[in-house]
């Protein structure tokens, strides 16, 4: 079941023309990408066209050169260095809406010196300052919802990749997120492990969870997401319902690309 | 700062610097026998051996290299029936004192590298040689050795700077190397920081030159590490 | 002659020296302890100089490693120790006193070997750094923690964890170096055992249990190093 909204919903991410330059080598070219709340927007492009570059400009992991990127009501502020780089304006700003994008990482990266419940209730805690207590009851229903409640006390470092992933998700959803960034979740995985890791994501998307996902998984992208949006040489070469662009895309690189 | 002094200073101490090289090289190279030595007993696989290396090592990376120069230059002479020995012309000696304290403590440093050396020496290499109808011996000195020092080598230079800084204590026992006659500046002048900075300048001189030695050493040891070289050049292959 | 018997030295009875070694051996613990401590302190700069440093302060941090790595520690030691009194005796002299003013011989010994071990530390704080995985850090970016919340909470941590086993390497040249810091007269171990081994005539059995002391302080606290290591390094993941 593809999660569709009405179109009076609110947007959840709005990001406008956004540019990005690794030196004199321009990797987004001006992308536009709209999420509105419930959304699964499924992001498709061949390697090297700046899937990850978006979705890290996205939450300033990367600094764009240029654009807007607004989450919920709230715009990024940003503004020019004397040499003419761009920078964010107020820090503690990007702060706060970091800590409303949930990131999930194609390599997990969860915090080795912690415990699995420990990650989780990290940020909640020292990012949010919610009371412990509230945090880690919280984090019990989330390692259980992902299904690895009796992982809890274990290190990182004694779980399966699936089960590692599922932790991250986990530790991304225990910030109460507006919007989750994907990138690439299942990529670093087992073939046999990928399984568990899309189960989770699609509870998510039928829980209503407005997602943004990198994903090489085309049956999760024809099957869960609401809209495709297929990246290629940094612009947007083709963004609608799954249901459209899979059986009739215009876009003779995009049918390429599906065709595998 | 005071040139005359410095440059009176620096006249004094590098007349010191054949001493302290001395030292180093004379235990640097005598360390090495004992050290390939203890590491063979280490790899022997005859337990006592073994047991009697580990030892060894253990004694003497676990104490002060002072506390070793002091029991050898001091501590030996308690014993009449050493002072009627032959060798108690040597042991009466503060330079032969040093040499001796410094051989044994570097070779317990030395032995655990070349071990690590010969340790790495993969397998089916040694294999292929004692295929090749090599006897024990030959192997290990044409195959075995060969690459173990290569392996070593920069964890050995590391031990060798360490050695040329502990020539120092030496002065401790009278002799005057570089330290030995720095110190007696100044504690004659008071001048620390000028004293200080010429002989440091001496050290790191001496440091550096070895280093880079052991650099040459290196890339003369490892031609198959380098880029192929071509001997002649190729016909029509030119860019 | 009624010889004293090698134990009845050492003894803790009346004439033994068993106090007077056990007394110069917490000494040297403190010594370490504290020039360790100032290590750690300077190899935090240092390292942090290295890896987010600008230019001329990277340089500075490189040349201070350089230096000192160069240089025999013993020599810093007399720096300290005389140019500490040098620069004591200079500033009573310009509040009218007479005369020469010592510089403490144990903070001479701990500046020394805090300096010295600083370097060390530099490097394996550096070393831990790099060593930590940059995906858990971004992580932490991701989730909105501030560059403060970040170091205390996730980057200080891991780079601790990393550096555990090299700590403890300089933790054991720290106590062994310790032994350098009787020159100036502090009643620390070694200390101790030369002046019980110049009024008991006994220099070989001073320095084997002067020896066998340190051997137990470094093999002591060398599996508490490791218990700790194992301790923290729970689920650290090691690449
Ligand atoms: N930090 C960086 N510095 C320089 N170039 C970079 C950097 N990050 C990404 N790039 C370049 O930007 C381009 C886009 O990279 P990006 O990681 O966004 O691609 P992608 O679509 O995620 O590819 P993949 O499917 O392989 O993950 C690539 O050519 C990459 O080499
Ligand atoms: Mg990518």
């Amino acid at each position: 079941m593809n999660a569709q909204v009405p179109a009076t919903t609110p947007m959840a991410l709005d990001v406008k023309d956004l540019h990005k330059s690794f030196g004199n080598v321009e990797v987004l070219k001006g992308i536009s990408l709209r999420a509105r709340e419930g959304e699964v927007v499924s992001i498709l492009g061949s390697s090297g066209s700046g899937k990850s570059t978006l979705l890290r400009c996205i939450n300033l992991l990367e600094v764009p050169d240029s654009g807007d990127v607004t989450v919920g009501d709230e715009t990024i502020r940003m503004q020019r260095t004397r040499d003419g780089k761009s920078r964010p304006a107020d820090q503690a700003q990007v702060e706060r809406i970091r800590s409303q994008l949930g990131m999930v990482f194609q390599s997990f990266n969860l915090w080795s010196h912690k415990t699995i419940l420990e990650n989780v209730i990290e940020a909640p805690i020292h990012v949010q300052k919610r009371p412990r207590k509230e945090c880690v009851e919280e984090a019990e229903a989330l390692l259980a919802k992902v299904g690895i409640a009796e992982k809890r006390d274990h290190y990182p470092s004694h779980l399966s990749g699936g089960q590692q992933q599922r932790a991250a998700i986990a530790r991304a959803l225990a910030m109460r997120p507006k919007v989750m960034l994907f990138d690439e979740p299942t990529s670093a995985l087992d073939p046999e492990l990928v399984g568990e890791v899309l189960r989770v994501m699609r509870g998510l998307a039928e829980e209503g969870r407005t997602m943004l996902v990198v994903t090489h998984e085309m049956g999760f992208a024809r099957d869960v997401s609401s809209r495709v949006v297929f990246l290629h040489k940094g612009l947007v070469e083709e963004d609608g319902r799954p249901e459209h662009v899979f059986v009739n895309s215009k876009s003779e690189r995009f049918k390429q690309f599906i065709k595998g | 700062m005071d040139w005359t002094f410095t440059l009176e200073t620096f006249i004094s101490l590098v007349a010191a610097i054949p001493l302290t090289l001395q030292l180093a090289a004379t235990s640097i190279l005598l360390g090495a026998f004992l050290a390939l030595g203890l590491a063979l007993l280490r790899l022997s696989g005859v337990r006592v051996l073994d047991w009697f290396a580990r030892f060894y090592v253990f004694v003497f990376r676990g104490t002060p290299l002072l506390v070793q120069i002091f029991l050898i230059y001091y501590g030996l002479s308690q014993f009449p029936a050493v002072r009627h020995t032959m060798l108690w012309p040597i042991l009466r000696e503060p330079y032969w004192c040093a040499v001796i304290a410094l051989t044994l403590n570097t070779a317990a440093y030395a032995s655990e590298i070349i071990r690590g050396g010969l340790v790495s020496v993969p397998h089916g290499q040694i294999e292929a040689a004692r295929a090749c109808g090599m006897p024990r011996f030959m192997v290990f000195r044409r195959i075995v050795l060969p690459l173990a020092i290569r392996q070593a080598l920069p964890g050995y230079g590391n031990e060798m700077i360490s050695m040329v800084k502990a020539t120092s204590l030496a002065s401790i026992i009278t002799l005057m190397e570089v330290t030995g006659v720095a110190a007696k500046i100044i504690s004659e002048t008071y001048r620390a920081i000028e004293v200080f900075i010429v002989a440091g300048v001496i050290y790191l001189t001496i440091n550096f030159l070895l280093t880079r030695l052991v650099h040459v050493v290196e890339y003369m040891l490892s031609p198959h590490l380098r880029a192929p070289r071509l001997r002649t050049p190729v016909q029509g292959e030119s860019k | 002659m009624n010889q004293p018997g090698f134990l009845d030295v050492i003894s803790f009875g009346p004439g033994g020296w068993g106090a007077a070694l056990l007394a110069g051996a917490w000494m040297t613990v403190l010594i370490a302890i504290s020039g360790f401590l100032i290590g750690s302190i300077i190899g935090t700069f240092g390292a942090w100089a290295k890896i987010s440093g600008g230019r001329t302060i990277r340089a500075i941090a490189d040349g201070y490693t350089t230096v000192l790595r160069g240089i025999p520690d013993l020599l810093v030691i007399y720096l300290f120790y005389f140019g500490g009194s040098a620069a004591v005796t200079a500033i009573g002299r310009f509040f009218g006193s007479e005369g020469f003013i010592g510089f403490p011989g144990f903070l001479a010994g701990a500046l020394a070997v805090g300096i010295t071990s600083g370097a060390q530390q530099t490097e394996v704080f550096r070393g831990a750094f790099k060593a930590v995985h940059k995906g858990e850090i971004e992580a932490a970016i991701a989730c909105g923690m501030s560059r403060a919340l970040r170091f205390r909470r996730i980057i200080a941590p891991l780079t601790l964890r990393h550096a555990l086993p090299g700590m403890g390497n300089v933790w054991q040249v720290v106590l062994k170096e310790s032994a350098l810091v009787s020159i100036t007269g502090v009643a620390e171990l070694l200390r101790q055992a030369q002046v019980g081994a110049g009024s008991t005539g006994m220099p070989f059995n001073f320095y084997v249990v002067a020896g066998a002391i340190y051997l137990t302080i470094s093999t002591f606290s060398g599996a508490l190093l490791q218990w700790s290591e194992r301790y923290f390094s729970r689920g650290v993941r090691r690449n």
